[in-house]
């Protein structure tokens, strides 16, 4: 690593003021900037933890029923105290990683860095959740950018994620085989006006809502609706693990077990 | 440099280190407490787990000053307290569920944590809950059968035996 | 009735109370006064003319010591390899220079450019950095049918072409092979690869040298599985220095599984640079550093043909081969593909005419070595890849094929040059049917489909030749070093005993196992002795430990050391008993007169061996033997694995649902620990066959890097594993009757996995012939959709 200062605010206004300084950059539980920095492909000036805030911690439902989660609340908080307000999000939040991670990683972090393979991305988008920063509210639907690329500004962060609470969701994850994240990931949330699939892990952009399966789903929401469907392969990413024709039609498989899995 | 304080396995502890410096590192280099290994740089491995504030945390992964006030255990603090082995420590044994013994200190803190969270884990939860923490040696038979035995259930009824 | 102690007892493992509380002593653990860090700088190109290397910069940078280029490393030899290997026409192996730094070119990624020494770690990398590097980047050599064609860019300019050497064994007449396949009533043919694996012990490698101007000694930590080895070839063909100046310690080392055997560049380096930097210096491997810099293992294409006749009898057998060495020859790299591969190609089977032609590749990928099994494994995954393929064929049981084949008469001289001394194939097979209940398995699999999953089951069979190995026949061969091993008994004035031994334990639990044989020739406690291993200051010359030969070999030294031990301790109770050395009997540490109740203690005798009052003149004080074994033979412990698994076939995911294995080690010692080093064979294996994949790209660039592409066995990948050792023939030719375990499970297993995953596929109505490891969820989903 490089050497960098650290800070650990204990307000949001104080981590903004302190990422307004040259490449200071937030830091959340550390699980994908640590191993980055070691491998020196980051430099930051500084590393501003969100750790010490405690206005950004934990779980919380708002008064129009839906869920909020404080932007550096980690995986564990959210797969324990989730459990019963939004079920798949909690069960989201306890396949990611291992416990340790989960200790340590953070909603906001995940959000933030838009892996192509994680999570957290396909919960957020597939339940239509808008992402709380400290100047502005963004929907799902515009915040992710593609690949490692969001809508978030330098030394802007996500203070909260609230999540609509659908009537029946589902997170079906099939493991990429060494690191475990998603070779591809299903979210699935069933809402009164009409169904949301969110698909990580496969896409050569990031994680992108199937709006052909939702319109069938919408028609008739059953696994046989999804009969004949298929993503295109030839947006889909290939590597070691898959090739295009794999994950795409992973993506059906994953789909037809989370609409069952909502029936 | 900045001061780092912490209680490491009850003891109050503190030392200057850099922004950069790992809690690993610190452990390790500035506490001479080498019983915590470091065998990835991906966070994959777990050789690094420690304890912070209770949780299960893999210290390659966490800045010291992220530390800074916690209360940190590591392998070093498992045994009881006349310096016997504690139960997983001894289960670990009996069941020999070491060989070279490298990945044994994690295994052992994610055991801690795993029975403090669930006392009476099935198999296929000790599986789910070890899937950060690799052993090359063990094939995780003897591993998982400690485990179950640590947590007071029959090992020897395993199946497969 | 389980024994409590002694030969034949489950004793806890006495070295566990210190790796469970974080007291081991693991080379990393270790910090020399005054120490600088390493850093190497490698290159990130596969291969590539080196234009200039430009340090002066980093010269100058905080905290940088000294920074060293190839050029430093003009007089100085080069990284050894071991083992000669003639090819089949009588010609030495082509064998390129290695430098501890590259030299003109890198050959693969990976390959150390320059190092620099600083006071931190952080410095070093920082000054690494500003090193300015030219390279002519040049064509990558990858694949290696291609590698072998006639120009070829070559991975060594000096070298005629890029095949180190094309060698067979076997039948050399290939009229003969030709006809036999000519006239067979039945051919199976099979092309397939065994994937380049990374072997990945837990714990990184490790070096720090140290040099004392006062005295011109060095020592050097490291990770070795065998300290001596390590000595010799650093001392005599690298670095020129005389061996009594060195001294060279592997602690706890984190296991090795045969990587950690071979002399590596880093260690010379560190050694190297203590003195150069009069300053110790210590190397601590990354995890990424050791994927590409740690040997890798297997990597072979081959092609393997069946004869069959009208019965079923094998009748000929003939293999083609690719062996990839990558860019530079490792300690035994050479030995791998040739004599500890092709050798084994009988398997457990009488077949008559057997050919095996092996061309061993260089090409621009980190060096291949041993790992786990070495040669073994990939000789039988071809074979009982084959027999799977030949039963499906022709419509028999695969277990029935098998029996039918099995050599049962021993001695038996195989046609690739082996002497099986004994084993009992068909018995141990019995032993894995009922263990493995495969009379349930037509229930298991209706259960599985009645849940939407293919089940299959897949059978193995396999021998190994361990103990390496007899120094006379591997010299022959082209071994450059003896393969004994050695023991000290060393016996103190109360009675207890250490025993410094050349093999080193590295998980294996040799510091509980030896003790119990020791223990028990005297019919003392186990805890009267302690195993010394791993410091080339206290322990006499021995080879260290792989190939499964520790027990078979060095505790054969032991048990002589002991006997000679044992053999003056009674001269010496004859005179204290004032009778007849013939006559005294040990038992139970008790030395008695036979026939009479005169007897003295253990304790006794040992005591008057250090205080010689009352004592035999014409024998000398004092109670400490050496014996070096080497091995009449090598050993052949043999098996037979039925592995169940379910197949998603909606996914392509394979899940191993059951394991059995059934082993013939022989004797068996510590009947614990031998089962765990079964498990951790067949973790391993299980990786192999449906997880690890070490790939390249064609430009030579590493992809499976870390641990978020290779693919490691975790806990909830695996089964609980069954382990019968029960049929047990023990080894003819040692004291003990041992043949060694270390490496079974991971010869056994692959095969097994992916012949189970076939049988699920077919029963599923999919005609899949073969999927090459790993068996990934893409692989099969790609096999069942044609
Ligand atoms: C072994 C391992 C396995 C994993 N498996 C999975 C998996 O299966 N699925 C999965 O989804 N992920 C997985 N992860 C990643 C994990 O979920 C991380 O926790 C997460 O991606 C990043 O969260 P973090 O809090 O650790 O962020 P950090 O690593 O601290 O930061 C990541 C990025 O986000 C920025 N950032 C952090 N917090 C904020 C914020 N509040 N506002 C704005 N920017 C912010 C940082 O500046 C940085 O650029 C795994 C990680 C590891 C080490
Ligand atoms: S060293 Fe921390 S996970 Fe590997
Ligand atoms: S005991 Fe060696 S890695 Fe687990």
């Amino acid at each position: 690593m490089y050497s960098f200062e650290f800070e650990k605010p204990s307000t949001i206004a104080d981590a903004v003021a302190a990422l307004a300084a040259e490449d200071a950059q937030a830091l959340g539980g550390g699980q994908t900037l640590i191993p980055t920095l070691k491998q020196r492909l980051a430099s930051p000036s500084a590393l501003v933890s969100l750790s010490g805030i405690s206005e950004m911690q934990g779980v919380c439902v708002e008064d129009d029923g839906s869920v909020s989660v404080g932007g550096a609340t980690t995986h564990a908080t959210v797969a324990s105290e989730a459990a019963n307000t939004y079920p798949a999000l909690a069960a989201l939040a306890g396949q990611i990683g291992d416990p340790a991670v989960r200790n340590r990683g953070t909603i906001g972090g995940s959000v933030a860095n838009n892996d192509p393979a994680a999570c957290y991305p396909a919960g957020v988008l597939g339940s239509g959740a808008t992402i709380r920063t400290n100047t502005r509210e963004i929907a799902a639907d515009d915040f992710f950018e593609g690949m490692f690329s969001t809508a978030l500004d330098d030394g802007e962060i996500i203070t909260s994620v609230r999540f609509p609470v659908p009537q029946a969701a589902s997170y079906q994850k099939f493991l990429q085989p060494a690191s475990r994240f998603a070779l591809v990931g299903v979210f699935l949330a069933r809402f009164a006006d009409g169904v949301r699939v969110a698909v990580t892990g496969a896409s050569e952009d990031g994680v992108f809502r199937w709006s052909e399966a939702e319109q069938a789903l919408n028609t008739s929401f059953s696994p046989d609706a999804l009969m004949g469907l298929h993503v295109n392969p030839m947006n889909m990413i290939a590597d070691l693990h898959g090739s295009k024709d794999y994950r795409a039609h992973l993506v059906s498989v994953m789909t037809k077990r989370a609409v069952a899995a909502c029936s | 440099m900045t001061q780092v304080s912490m209680t490491v396995n009850g003891k109050s502890v503190s030392g200057d280190v850099e922004g950069r410096t790992l809690l690993s590192s610190f452990l390790r280099d500035h506490l001479s407490l080498t019983g915590t290994h470091v065998g990835c740089d991906t966070a994959q491995c777990g050789a690094c787990v420690v304890h912070v504030n209770g949780e299960a945390v893999k210290s390659c992964n966490m800045l010291a000053l992220e530390a800074d006030g916690t209360d940190v255990g590591t392998i070093e603090g498992q045994s009881n307290a006349d310096g016997s082995l504690n139960v997983i420590q001894q289960a670990f044994q009996d069941h020999h569920g070491l060989q070279c013994g490298f990945c044994t200190p994690g295994m052992v803190m994610s055991a801690a944590a795993l029975l403090k969270e669930n006392p009476r884990p099935t198999e296929a939860e000790i599986r789910k809950y070890l899937e950060g923490n690799l052993c090359r040696c063990t094939g995780y038979h003897n591993i998982v059968k400690a485990i179950m035995a640590a947590s007071g259930q029959d090992a020897g009824s395993i199946a497969a035996e | 009735m389980p024994k409590d102690s002694g030969i034949g007892a489950s004793s806890k493992r006495r070295e566990d109370v210190r790796f469970l509380t974080g007291a081991g002593n693991y080379t990393d653990d270790i910090n020399v006064h005054g120490q600088a860090y390493v850093f190497f700088l490698r290159s990130d190109i596969a291969h590539g003319r080196l234009k200039s290397v430009d340090t002066s910069a980093a010269e100058g940078m905080p905290g940088v010591v000294k920074v060293f280029t190839g050029k430093d490393f003009e007089g100085v030899g080069g990284m050894p390899c071991g083992w000669e290997v003639t090819d089949k026409h009588g010609a030495p192996m082509q064998e390129p220079p290695h430098p501890i730094l590259a030299q003109g070119k890198v050959r693969h990624v990976g390959d150390p450019i320059a190092a620099v020494v600083a006071d931190s770690l952080e410095q070093a990398r920082d000054a690494a950095e500003a090193i300015d590097v030219d390279i002519e980047e040049l064509t990558a050599v990858i694949d290696m049918k291609a590698a072998a064609q006639d120009g070829s860019t070559l991975v060594h300019d000096d070298l005629k072409n890029n095949i180190c050497y094309d060698w067979q064994l076997g039948e050399t007449d290939d009229a003969k092979v030709d006809e036999v396949f000519a006239n067979a009533a039945h051919v199976t043919t099979l092309d397939l690869v065994n994937n380049r694996l990374v072997a990945n012990p837990m714990e990184p490698r490790v070096a720090v040298g140290e040099y004392k101007r006062g005295t011109d000694e060095y020592t050097l930590y490291t990770t070795s599985q065998n300290p001596h080895v390590i000595r010799l070839l650093m001392c005599a063909f690298v670095l020129g220095l005389p061996e009594h100046k060195v001294r060279v310690v592997a602690p706890d080392v984190g296991g090795g599984f045969g990587t950690k055997i071979f002399h590596y560049a880093e260690e010379a380096f560190c050694t190297f640079a203590a003195k150069a930097c009069n300053r110790p210096v210590k190397w601590t491997s990354s995890r990424t550093e050791a994927f590409m810099s740690d040997a890798h293992g297997r990597d072979h294409v081959s092609k393997i043909e069946l004869a069959l006749d009208a019965e079923n009898n094998f009748v000929g057998l003939r293999t083609n081969t690719y062996a990839n060495l990558g860019a530079y020859l490792s300690t035994f790299s050479s030995s791998v593909p040739t004599w500890l591969h092709g050798t084994l190609m009988a398997g457990n089977y009488k077949t008559p005419v057997i050919q095996v032609n092996v061309k061993a590749m260089f090409t621009n990928t980190v060096p291949v070595d041993a790992y786990r099994g070495a040669g073994r494994p990939e000789a039988t995954f071809q074979l009982e890849r084959v027999v799977d393929k030949a039963a499906r064929e022709l419509g028999v049981d695969p277990i029935a094929l098998r029996r039918q084949n099995f050599v049962t008469q021993f001695p038996y001289d195989t046609p690739v040059a082996l002497t099986y001394d004994t084993g009992d194939y068909n018995g141990t097979m019995d032993k894995l049917e009922a263990a493995a209940d495969l009379a349930g398995f037509a229930a298991r699999r209706a259960q599985s489909e009645a849940n939407g999953k293919l089940r299959g089951l897949g059978i193995n069979c396999y021998i190994e030749a361990c103990g390496i190995a007899p120094s006379n026949i591997v010299g022959m061969l082209g071994a450059r070093a003896g393969l004994y091993d050695a023991a000290t008994v060393r016996v103190n004035a109360t009675g207890s005993i250490s025993v410094m031994v050349g093999a080193h334990s590295h998980g294996q639990g040799h510091e509980t196992a030896f003790p119990q044989v020791v223990a028990d020739m005297i019919g003392i406690d186990e805890s009267m002795v302690e195993i010394v291993h791993g410091d080339t200051s206290k322990i006499p010359f021995g080879m260290g430990t792989y190939g499964s030969r520790s027990l078979a070999v060095c505790g054969s030294a032991m048990v002589k050391a002991t006997e000679k031990v044992i053999e003056k301790a009674k001269r010496i109770a004859a005179h204290l008993l004032e009778a007849s050395e013939a006559d005294i009997e040990l038992k139970d540490g008790q030395f008695s007169v036979a026939g009479t109740d005169k007897s003295v203690a253990w304790g006794d005798v040992t005591l008057t061996a250090y205080v010689p009052h009352n004592y035999p003149l014409e024998v000398e004080p004092g109670l400490e033997e050496t014996a070096f074994y080497d091995p009449a033979n090598f050993t052949f412990p043999a098996g037979a694995y039925a592995c169940e698994v379910e197949v998603d076939p909606e996914t392509g995911q394979v899940s191993v649902e059951k394991f059995t294995a059934a082993d013939d080690f022989g004797n068996i010692i510590n009947p614990m620990i031998v089962d765990g080093q079964v498990h951790g064979g067949i973790g391993q294996g299980i990786g192999q066959a449906l997880l690890e994949n070490c790939a390249y790209d064609e430009n030579g660039q590493l992809l499976s890097a870390s641990y978020m592409d290779y693919a490691m066995p975790r806990a909830d990948d695996v089964p609980f594993y069954g382990v019968d050792h029960s049929s047990q023939t023990p080894c003819t030719h040692n004291p003990l009757g041992v043949k060694g375990c270390g490496e079974a499970g991971a010869i056994g297993s692959p095969p097994a996995v992916v012949n189970a995953v076939l049988d699920a596929l077919n029963s599923g109505g999919k005609a899949v012939d073969h999927i090459d490891m790993p068996v990934s969820p893409s692989r099969v989903w790609a096999a069942m959709n044609g």
